[in-house]
């Protein structure tokens, strides 16, 4: 029988670049929601990834490894499949085919967003390892620095085409002033 | 007329434009105004009501008169203030109002008419037949009065959002905002300052002061070189503050592409919303106009800004300039000009006692008593004690005094209080929280406290947020006073203009007074006065006054309208940027949309979700030939049909059954592991809230499924209900619907097909109706569901959305091999009806459970949401309409939803109402239309026959009453 074909949320779509601004689709890897238990060690996070379990509007870990804050009691665990010693700890899910995840950045990163969401990015208020959900345009999604000039968003996979497409529109207007 | 060597404009950079078809030339730094003004074109617009020509009468956005269109068709803006619409190469200006030109207006009959339209003629004139008004009066007026039209058609122009965030957000860069900005930037704070003008200075471009000792636009420049040069000061130019709104947010318009040629991808308007700790508004004052007799000619223009002309364009707006003024800084327009050549007629001051030394005829003690020349001033009348001079001028400068631009503090519903040495309106404190008015916006009008009061407001800003202030030298500027008697109106027996925009003179004013309209809020409403674009910035305190004159209060016991956003106006295509078209919403697709748009589907929206309507094959001319296919092939063999777009919500914890249990009315705690139950959920208030599976997929772990466009509801609802209500149970809840692609694959051949399918095959032992489970789908892994929407043997297989596309085609594949395929929205609609499946057609939110024949899944061995609500007298009384079938019986064959029921004999009006129906659809099964509606007591009344009748559409249709469930009531077939 035949196998089947995986499809990237964006595929097709990026990677754009603008001006001074470049927007790819990021592969995320794993994507699991950890909600803690009841009578649950959010200090198990640390001792299976190394990441502490993070705070509201931050992230924790580094690129490849990284726990994001994603609402009330819940953090996305990006990059690895979750350990199994997480399982009496967490309640967890499998969520890394719910959400596009583009990467955006270059000097202009900050003016794109401006456009797309009512966020301070300000280098010293959102700083590296912050993170918010927030709105994109007219979506709902997640946006966390991850660089000097580099934001990682996500919104539901269903929406990539209107995320690239409103991304990008914000791109060109802001390349557009020079 | 231009005057060699002044101005601030580039006489390197000529440019030409054209004002209703004919050329005119400019130079780069010249607005729409200054270009006309320089080639002596007075005559700008006609008035709103009276078609009066008028001219220019400033140089900023409170312009009243000067508005005009530019641009052509969809590209079409009316109402733009000449004053300041930058001027371009190619820019197209049109004059509005006018017909068939502004030279010969036709209209301007009704300046003849004008006894008959002052203060409430409409009211009194258009109020009987009361019919008569919106078919023949309102459109009668709407020709004759107004302003510029849009164009009719789609604006295709580019407009944007933003959002800016700043520590001190300082509102116009005038001589207190630039001393404002550079203090706060210099101690390091992050500083907007926003300015509306395309050139940052303020009155600083427009007077011939010396800043420590330099030209005041040199000394602009020199602060503008430094603030950008820090890296914390964000300068805006060409950007009007709108409105100030809680917790220190602000609107800000931005022109970007509105002074271009070819403005690219830029947009045209930019709507900030700018964020700040702290605000200083150094927004100005604004001159006021003097009510004099026939005060409307053009070439009646403010002193200050006949000076600004001069000073920044280097226009003289007249060859014989006469100045009238209350105060002393009318005296400047006269010295200004004097200074340049320019010839001035005379200096007309009102007070007796002013100083006034000039090489120029002189009358103090006197009043301007009338004007002559219809379409641009030709002399003035000028009355002394000793009695009246006739003076030639083609230009009057006036100044009745000048008005704190306060508007944004007034933003909170903050009351200015009235001064009476100013004869002006100023701010208090606090107004805005977080906001200070400095400068002339505070009255004060000399420029070094204008200076010295914007490094106030700064420090005052830093210290509220915690910096420390660095030392600023203030440089040395003019000090002058402003001696000022108030002057309002002059009498005489021609129409006196207050609000030139909307053609509201004293006399109205007086009126609005003697019918009682005497509160300051009714007298605006009665006579128009200080509505439409300019919202009365420059009549609104002279309107007052004369108001408070007529009722013989003094002008702090009249008070002052409420000022309200947006301090200009600001076009929607701006607010509501991006959203146009399909910006309106973001669109969703399933993974499948693909290959269904290639299979030539149409696609409708459910929600924000597209979803294939049906799947054409070759021959079929109409979507009903093939929904009947599709319904038969599910019925025969197998249909594949994408269900992504339900919710799913996955909830786990060791409370979660327990949870489920509270939200549901029926019980799950008592659901098997890996067996999936039918759930009914109901609002607080005991109706309906939406249906759906439920599976239990372990313990403490289970997925619940929601209709489509309930998805976002449910999921708000469950985590309401979770943190509010049941706070203490361990529950988890994150939505699943767009992780997993999930197909129903239903009809007798659907296990053939996923024998097929699955890496294990499928063992019937192990998948009775309602399992659930894992399963390996073409090598991944995926999760079966055996439950039917259809009535068939069906199932639903859900794998990772990645592999959705790929598993879709092999579904397709499969089940055309087996004499099946896709099926769309059209066939699960009917193969459902005749199933007697509820939707949220059924479900639509004023329904009971026992209204749909759910009443016995309420639980009684446990409470639920919405249980005790439910059971309310109202609720649960007979004669509420219940769910039923409808099967056409007489000669009509067609069923139409939304149709109304009636006793068959009974007349089709509203008291005879019987129940309505819901869904219908042509089912192929049964070779009948079938629906589902509501009747009264519909349960007791099978076998019955009905009346439908659709007023609308005009269908009348004899129905027999019967169960809802058409098709295999046994549920054999699902079972199978």
């Amino acid at each position: 029988m035949a196998s089947l074909i995986a499809k990237s949320p964006c595929a097709g779509m990026a990677p754009i670049s603008v001006g001074d601004a470049a927007l790819r689709e990021v592969d995320p890897g794993v994507i699991t929601s950890l909600s803690p238990l009841a009578g649950g060690d959010v200090g198990a996070l640390k001792a299976a990834h190394g990441m502490a379990f993070p705070a509201p509007g931050r992230a924790s870990g580094k690129a490849g490894a990284r726990a994001v804050w994603s609402g009330r009691g819940q953090a996305f665990l990006i990059g690895p499949a979750p350990d199994a010693a997480l399982k009496a700890h967490f309640a967890m899910t499998d969520q890394s085919d719910g959400w596009a995840v583009l990467g955006l950045e270059g000097t202009a990163a900050r003016e794109v967003l401006a456009r797309l969401c009512p966020l301070d990015l300000r280098p010293d208020r959102f700083k590296r390892g912050h993170t918010a959900r927030t709105l994109i345009g007219h979506m709902t999604g997640s946006v966390t620095r991850v660089g000097a000039d580099s934001f990682d968003l996500m919104v539901f996979r269903s929406m990539a085409q209107t995320a690239v497409h409103e991304i990008e529109e914000a791109m060109k207007s802001v390349a557009a002033r020079g | 007329m231009r005057i060699d060597g002044k101005g601030l404009i580039n006489r390197a950079a000529p440019l030409r434009f054209t004002f209703d078809g004919a050329g005119v030339t400019g130079f780069e730094g010249d607005t729409v105004a200054s270009a006309l003004l320089a080639q002596g074109t007075k005559l700008m617009g006609r008035s709103f009501k009276y078609h009066r020509p008028r001219g220019v009468m400033t140089m900023g956005s409170e312009e009243p008169n000067a508005l005009v269109t530019t641009g052509r068709g969809a590209g079409q803006t009316p109402n733009v203030r000449a004053t300041m619409q930058e001027a371009f190469e190619g820019l197209e200006v049109r004059a509005q109002n006018a017909w068939p030109s502004l030279d010969f207006d036709l209209l301007a009959a009704n300046d003849l008419l004008s006894p008959f339209f002052s203060a409430g003629f409409y009211y009194k004139t258009f109020m009987w037949p009361a019919k008569f008004w919106e078919k023949l009066y309102e459109p009668m007026i709407r020709r004759a009065a107004g302003l510029g039209a849009l164009s009719g058609e789609p604006d295709t122009g580019l407009y944007e959002k933003a959002f800016a965030f700043c520590d001190i957000l300082v509102i116009g860069a005038g001589p207190a905002g630039l001393m404002a900005a550079l203090t706060a930037g210099r101690a390091g704070a992050d500083v907007i300052l926003a300015d509306e003008d395309a050139r940052m200075g303020g009155r600083l471009l427009a007077e011939s002061h010396e800043i420590d000792g330099k030209p005041g636009p040199v000394w602009v420049d020199e602060v503008l070189d430094e603030l950008e040069a820090m890296g914390n000061v964000r300068l805006m130019t060409r950007t009007s503050v709108t409105g100030a709104h809680d917790d220190g947010t602000y609107g800000a318009l931005e022109r970007v592409g509105l002074h271009m040629a070819d403005p690219g991808a830029r947009p045209l308007e930019t709507f900030w919303r700018i964020h700040t700790k702290r605000a200083v508004l150094a927004a100005g004052a604004l001159e006021r106009p003097i009510a004099f007799p026939d005060n409307d000619r053009p070439g009646v223009m403010m002193a200050g800004a006949v000076r600004g002309y001069l000073n920044r364009f280097g226009v003289a707006a007249g060859q014989r300039v006469a100045v009238f003024g209350n105060n002393d800084s009318a005296h400047r327009t006269a010295q200004d000009l004097a200074a340049a050549g320019v010839e001035i007629a005379a200096l007309i001051d009102s007070r007796a006692d002013a100083k006034v030394c000039g090489d120029y005829p002189v009358y103090t003690g006197a009043q301007v008593t009338g004007t002559k020349g219809r379409k641009g001033l030709t002399g003035i009348s000028v009355t002394t004690a000793t009695g009246v001079q006739q003076v030639e001028s083609d230009c009057l400068a006036i100044s009745g005094g000048w008005n704190p631009t306060l508007n944004l503090t007034c933003h909170m519903n903050g009351r200015p209080v009235w001064n009476e040495a100013l004869q002006a309106f100023l701010p208090v404190p606090d107004m805005v929280p977080g906001l200070e008015a400095v400068g002339a916006a505070n009255g004060v009008f000399s420029t070094a406290g204008a200076l010295a009061a914007g490094v106030d407001g700064a420090k005052n800003a830093l210290q509220a947020i915690g910096k420390k202030p660095v030392s600023v030298d203030i440089p040395k500027a003019e000090d002058g006073t402003y001696a000022l008697s108030p002057l309002w109106v002059v009498d005489g027996k021609s129409r006196a203009w207050l609000d030139f925009q909307n053609d509201v003179t004293v006399k109205d004013v007086k009126l609005a007074a003697a019918e009682n309209y005497a509160s300051v809020e009714h007298m605006k409403r009665y006579t128009t006065q200080g509505m439409a674009p300019d919202q009365g910035k420059n009549s609104n305190v002279n309107a007052l006054a004369v108001l408070a004159d007529a009722t013989g209060r003094g002008i702090p016991e009249t008070g002052t309208t409420t000022f309200r956003p947006p301090f200009v106006p600001v076009s929607l295509a701006a607010i509501g940027a991006g959203a146009r078209g399909k910006g309106f919403a973001p669109e969703r697709f399933t993974t499948s949309h693909a290959a269904s748009v290639a299979a030539h589907a149409p696609m409708i929206e459910a929600g924000l979700w597209y979803r294939p309507s049906f799947f054409p094959r070759e021959g079929e001319k109409t979507w009903r030939a093939s929904c009947d296919r599709e319904v038969a092939m599910v019925r025969n063999a197998v249909g594949i049909c994408d269900v992504s777009t339900l919710g799913k919500i996955d909830i786990q914890g060791k409370d979660a059954a327990q949870f489920l249990d509270f939200v549901y009315t029926n019980m799950f705690s008592s659901l098997k592991v890996g067996r999936v139950r039918y759930g009914l959920m109901l609002r607080e208030d005991g109706i309906v809230m939406d249906d759906g599976t439920t599976a239990r997929l372990a313990d403490d772990h289970f997925v619940m499924t929601t209709t489509t466009v309930a998805a976002g509801q449910v999921m708000a609802h469950l985590e309401f209900v979770a943190q509010a209500l049941v706070p203490d149970l361990d529950v988890h809840l994150i939505s699943t619907t767009e992780q997993w692609a999930q197909f129903a694959v239903a009809g007798p051949k659907s296990r053939e097909l996923l024998n097929a399918v699955l890496d294990d095959g499928l063992d019937p032992e192990a998948w009775p109706f309602m399992a659930c489970g894992t399963a390996s789908v073409a090598g991944v892994e995926g999760r079966l569901f055996r439950i039917s929407f259809s009535g068939e043997h069906a199932y639903e297989v859900a794998v990772p959305a990645r592999y959705g596309e790929g598993l879709w085609r092999l579904l397709i594949s499969q089940a055309e091999a087996l004499g099946g395929g896709a099926y769309g929205m059209e066939a699960l609609n009917v193969l459902r009806i005749e199933k007697g499946f509820i939707t949220h057609a059924e479900i639509h939110g004023r329904v009971t459970a026992d209204d749909v024949g759910m009443g016995r899944m309420i639980s009684v061995k446990k409470d639920c949401i919405g249980k005790a609500a439910a059971s309310r007298e109202g609720l649960s009384a007979s004669g509420r309409e219940q769910l039923v079938g409808l099967r056409p019986v007489g000669a009509v064959k067609q069923l139409l939803s939304g149709a109304h029921l009636f006793n068959e004999t009974a007349e089709a009006v509203r008291v005879n109402d019987q129940g309505y129906v819901t869904s219908v659809g042509f089912s192929p099964t049964m070779d009948t239309f079938l629906g589902l509606g509501f009747l009264k007591n519909g349960r007791a009344r099978h076998g019955e026959r009905v009346r439908m009748v659709d007023h609308l559409r005009g269908v009348e249709a004899i129905c027999e009453v019967c169960d809802p469930v058409f098709f295999d009531p046994e549920g054999g077939r699902v079972r199978g």
